[in-house]
C-alpha cells in the first residue's frame, strides 16, 4: 500500500510541476499577479509529493519489501540498516528518484526564500525550473518507475553491490546531486534573465548563493567518491580520470568559474553575458554528467543497469534543454547591456584570467571524456584516454591559474597596480620558495618537478594566509587593534581565504603522494618481515571471520616504527554472501596525522603465502583534507552578511525594456 | 590604455589561452591515448610491438598459472585466437577464467603480452564494453542467464 502511495505521490508531483511549468510563465507573460504567485505553492507541493514518493520507496528498502522489484534485485535481508537505506539510491530508479527529489527541494527552497525577489524573475525561475521537473519526473515514470511490484515475491533479495556497502558511498551520491542540482538554480535564473531580456548586478546577487552552496556540495561529493575509491578498490588510487569522474569535475570546473565571474558582475557589472553563459553551461554539464552515467554509454560502477531507451530518453532531455537555453542565449544575449570595461590588471582582469583558464581545463576534460565515444562513433576505432593525456593537458593548463589565485585577491577593482602587490606577498613567495628548497633538499634525487609543486601549494597557502594578515594589519598593529578588525572582516573575505588555502593543501596533497608514494608488490608467509620506508611489517597470519552478509578471510600484519610503537593492520577478502562476489578490504593506518600506510591483499596462495600490496602514501589526506577547507571556505561565505539578510532590490526597480545602467569606465 | 586597447588586450590573452589549450588537447590525442585491440588483431600483426595498447577478450579456460612470486601469467582469447599474457601485481576481485577482462600494456617481440594493468570489474554481471564487441565480432557471444530481467506485474 505504502508502494503505491509513493508511486501515486510521484504522478502528483508531476502534475503539479506540469501546472508550475505553465501559469507563472504564462502570468509572466501577460502579467497577470494571480498566475504568477501560484509559482509557491505548487513548488512547495511538489516538493511535499516527491518527498512522499521518496519516503515510501525508503520504507519499502528499510522493510525489505521483497514484492518490489527494486528492493529485490539491490537488497538483502541481511544487510545493516544503514545500506538498506543507502541502498535506495544505490540503483539506478532509486538515484534517479533522489535526483528528482533533489530538484524540487531546490525548488521549494527558492519559493521559501525567495521572497524579496521580483515577482517576475521568480516566477520566471520556478517556472524554468519545472521544466527540467517535468522531464525528468517523466524519465522515471515512464522508464526508471522504483515502485514497480513482483508478482510472486521470493523470499529473499539478490543484495546491494558490495563495493557500494560502505558508509562513504552511502553520502556520495546525496552531496554529488544536491551539487548537480543546485545548478538548476542558477540554469533556471540565467533562462528567466534572457526571458525577460534584463539583467543587473542583483540578479548576480540572487544567483550566488545558490551557486555556492550548489558548489560546497560538489566539491564535498567529489571528494567523498574520491576517496571512497582509494580505500575501497584496493588500487591507492583516489582519481582515475575516469568518464564518471570526469563528469562530475566538468561541473565543478565551470561552477568554480561561475562563482568568480558572478563577483565581477555584482561587484562591477561587468561580464554578465559570460556569467549567464557560465550558468547555462554548468547545468549543462551537470546533465551531461547524468547522461553519460546514466544512459550506459559508459560501462562502469555507476552504470547500474544498461537500458538503451532510458539512454535515448535522457539523451533527448540533454539536447532539449542544452540546445534549447542555447538557443535563447544565442538569439537574446546580443541585446543585453554590456558592462564596464577594465583595464587588463585589474582585479576584474584577474577574475577574467581565473575564468579563462577554468574554462580551457573544461574543455580539455570535455574533449578527452567524449573523444573516445565520438571516435568509436565516427570510425568504430575503440582508444581509451586515461591519465596521460590529462596530465599533458590539464595539468599545464592548472599551473598558470594557480599561480595566479593569491593576486587576484590583492588587486583592486578596476586599475590595479601589480608592483604594490607584489611586494605585498613577497613575504608568502619567499615562504613559498623556502619550503620549495627545503622539499628539495630533503628528497634529492627524486623527480625535480614535486620540489616546484610543493612551492606552489605553499605559495597558494601563505598568499591565501597574507590576504587576511594584510587587511587585519597583523605585525604592523596591536595584536588587539588586528582582532577588531579580524572580527570585522567580511565573512567573505575569510571563505575566499579559506577556499585558496584549501587549494594549496590539496595541491601539496597531490604533488606529494605523487612524487613521493613508495609502491611494494610482494608474495608473504605467516612470520616474515618486509620493509617499507621506515616500517618494519610483520605478516603474523590468516584468520577467517563473519559479518552479517558476509564471510572474510583477515590478514594480520604488525607495523612497528623506529620509535618501536607497533600498529596493526588487517586487511581482508570478503566474500558476499548473496552474489558469492568478492570485496578486497584495505587497512589504512594514518601516521604524522596526514601520511597514510595503505593495505590490500590478493588470494592466498597453496603453501600459505599471500599475495600483498603495500604503500607509503606521504601527505595523502590533506588531499581531501583541502577538499573540505574549500568546502568549509563555500560556506563562510554562503553566512556572509550581504548574501545572508537577502539581496537588496536594486536602487531603482527598472522595468522590461529599461537599460540597466552601465558605469562610466 | 584607451578602450580599444584594453579590449585587444584582454581578447589577445583569450585567443592565446585557447590556443594553448587547444594545442595541448591536440598533442595529447596524437600520442597520449591507448587503442583497443582483441586476440585476432594482435595475432595478425596488426600492432607494432613496445606499442602501448589494451587487450580485451575472455580469460581462458585452466589458462592461469600463478607462481609463487607476484607474477601470473594467463592467456586471453576471443573465441578465436589466443594471445599470452603475463602481469605482475594482484588481480582485481573478479578475474575468473572465463571471464571477460580488460588488460593494458605492451607486446613483446616473442608474442607475450606484459601487462602492467588488468582492469578491475565491478559488478559480477558487467562485461566490459570493449570486449563484448570483440567477441560479437568472432561469434563467440553469449548473453549470459544473470542478465535475463525479473518479470514485472
Amino acid at each position: 500500500m505504502i508502494v503505491e502511495i509513493g508511486h501515486y505521490a510521484l504522478i502528483l508531483a508531476l502534475a503539479l510541476a506540469v501546472l508550475q511549468s505553465v501559469l507563472p510563465v504564462w502570468g509572466a507573460r501577460t502579467g497577470d499577479a494571480g498566475l504568477m504567485a501560484t509559482a509557491g505553492p505548487t513548488a512547495l507541493g511538489q516538493f511535499f509529493f516527491a518527498g512522499v514518493s521518496f519516503a515510501a520507496l525508503t520504507w519499502a528498502h528499510v522493510v525489505s519489501d521483497f514484492s518490489v522489484v527494486n528492493v529485490v534485485e539491490n537488497s538483502h535481508s541481511l544487510k545493516p540498516m544503514i545500506y538498506k537505506v543507502s541502498g535506495v539510491w544505490g540503483n539506478h530508479e532509486g538515484s534517479m528518484l533522489l535526483w528528482v527529489t533533489t530538484l524540487a527541494l531546490f525548488g521549494a527552497l527558492v519559493a521559501g526564500f525567495g521572497r524579496n525577489l521580483p515577482a517576475v524573475l521568480k516566477a520566471d525561475v520556478l517556472g524554468v525550473q519545472a521544466w527540467v521537473a517535468v522531464a525528468f519526473y517523466l524519465f522515471v515514470l515512464l522508464t526508471s518507475n522504483p515502485f514497480l511490484r513482483l508478482p510472486i515475491p521470493p523470499i529473499e533479495g539478490r543484495d546491494l553491490n558490495p563495493i557500494l556497502q560502505d558508509p562513504g558511498l552511502a553520502i556520495h551520491p546525496p552531496l554529488l546531486y544536491l551539487g548537480y542540482v543546485g545548478f538548476s538554480i542558477a540554469f533556471a535564473f540565467a533562462v528567466a534573465a534572457l526571458m525577460e531580456g534584463r539583467i543587473d548586478a542583483a540578479w548576480a546577487r540572487w544567483v550566488r548563493p545558490w551557486t555556492l552552496a550548489a558548489w560546497v556540495f560538489l566539491t564535498l561529493g567529489i571528494a567523498m567518491g574520491s576517496y571512497w575509491a582509494y580505500y575501497e578498490l584496493g588500487w591507492g588510487g583516489w582519481w582515475f580520470w575516469d568518464p564518471v569522474e570526469n563528469a562530475s569535475l566538468m561541473p565543478w570546473l565551470a561552477g568554480t568559474a561561475l562563482l568568480h565571474s558572478a563577483i565581477v558582475m555584482e561587484k562591477r557589472d561587468a561580464l554578465k553575458i559570460w556569467t549567464i553563459l557560465l550558468a547555462v553551461l554548468a547545468f549543462s554539464l551537470s546533465l551531461l554528467g547524468t547522461f553519460l552515467v546514466r544512459s550506459g554509454v559508459l560501462t562502469s560502477v555507476h552504470a547500474f543497469a544498461t537500458d538503451p531507451t532510458r539512454g535515448v530518453f535522457i539523451l533527448a532531455i540533454l539536447v532539449t534543454f542544452i540546445g534549447g537555453s542555447l538557443s535563447l542565449f544565442a538569439a537574446r544575449a546580443p541585446g543585453l547591456a554590456k558592462g564596464g570595461l577594465f583595464a587588463p590588471i585589474s582585479r576584474e582582469g584577474a577574475l577574467v584570467f581565473n575564468n579563462l583558464f577554468l574554462t580551457s581545463a573544461t574543455a580539455a576534460v570535455f574533449v578527452g571524456t567524449l573523444y573516445p565515444l565520438m571516435l568509436e562513433a565516427a570510425t568504430g576505432a575503440k582508444i581509451s584516454v586515461g591519465a596521460p593525456f590529462f596530465d599533458a593537458t590539464f595539468g599545464p593548463l592548472m599551473v598558470p591559474l594557480l599561480f595566479a589565485v593569491p593576486l587576484g585577491p590583492f588587486l583592486a577593482w578596476k586599475r590595479g597596480d601589480l608592483l604594490a602587490v607584489a611586494e605585498r606577498l613577497a613575504v608568502a613567495f619567499g615562504l613559498a620558495f623556502a619550503g620549495g628548497l627545503l622539499a628539495w633538499w630533503l628528497t634529492r634525487g627524486g623527480p625535480i618537478l614535486a620540489p616546484l609543486g610543493v612551492a606552489l601549494a605553499l605559495w597558494l597557502i601563505f598568499g591565501a594566509l597574507a590576504e587576511v594578515v594584510s587587511r587585519v594589519k597583523l605585525f604592523s598593529e596591536a595584536p588587539k587593534t588586528s582582532f577588531t578588525r579580524a572580527v570585522g572582516l567580511p565573512r567573505s573575505v575569510w571563505g575566499t581565504m579559506l577556499a585558496h588555502l584549501g587549494v594549496g593543501v590539496t595541491l601539496l596533497g597531490i604533488v606529494a603522494e605523487s612524487a613521493w608514494k613508495i609502491e611494494d608488490i610482494r608474495v608473504m608467509r605467516p612470520g616474515e618481515t618486509a620493509r617499507l620506508s621506515r616500517f618494519e611489517v610483520i605478516f603474523d597470519g590468516v584468520a577467517t571471520r563473519s559479518g552479517p552478509n558476509f564471510v572474510e578471510t583477515a590478514t594480520r600484519f604488525r607495523v612497528i616504527e623506529p620509535s618501536g610503537r607497533v600498529t596493526v593492520m588487517e586487511p581482508s577478502k570478503r566474500v558476499f554472501r548473496a552474489r558469492q562476489m568478492p570485496t578486497t578490504e584495505t587497512a589504512i593506518a594514518t601516521f604524522d596525522g596526514v601520511s597514510q600506510l595503505y593495505m590490500a591483499v590478493g588470494e592466498i596462495q597453496p603453501d600459505g603465502g599471500v599475495a600483498m600490496r603495500m604503500y607509503w602514501k606521504p601527505l595523502v589526506l590533506s588531499i581531501w583534507i583541502g577538499c573540505l577547507i574549500m568546502a568549509i571556505g563555500g560556506t563562510v561565505s554562503l553566512t556572509d552578511r550581504r548574501l545572508r539578510i537577502g539581496a537588496p532590490r536594486p536602487s531603482r526597480v527598472p522595468r522590461a525594456g529599461d537599460a540597466a545602467p552601465t558605469p562610466a569606465e | 590604455m584607451t578602450r580599444k586597447q584594453k579590449r585587444l588586450t584582454l581578447i589577445g590573452l583569450a585567443g592565446l589561452v585557447l590556443m594553448a589549450a587547444v594545442g595541448l588537447v591536440l598533442s595529447a590525442l596524437n600520442d597520449e591515448i591507448t587503442f583497443f585491440t582483441s586476440p585476432s588483431e594482435v595475432i595478425a600483426g596488426h600492432v607494432k610491438p613496445g606499442t602501448r595498447l589494451r587487450l580485451g577478450g575472455l580469460v581462458e579456460e585452466g589458462s592461469v598459472k600463478r607462481g609463487n612470486g607476484t607474477t601470473v601469467e594467463f592467456r586471453v582469447t576471443d573465441g578465436v585466437n589466443v594471445v599470452p599474457v603475463a602481469y605482475t601485481g594482484i588481480l582485481p576481485d573478479l578475474f575468473r577464467e572465463g571471464q571477460g577482462t580488460v588488460t593494458e600494456g605492451v607486446i613483446e617481440p616473442s608474442g607475450l603480452f606484459r601487462a602492467d594493468t588488468v582492469l578491475a570489474k565491478h559488478d559480477e554481471r558487467y562485461m566490459p564494453k570493449e570486449v563484448a564487441d570483440a567477441l560479437k565480432a568472432s561469434g563467440h557471444w553469449q548473453e549470459e542467464a544473470g542478465k535475463v530481467p525479473l518479470k514485472t506485474k
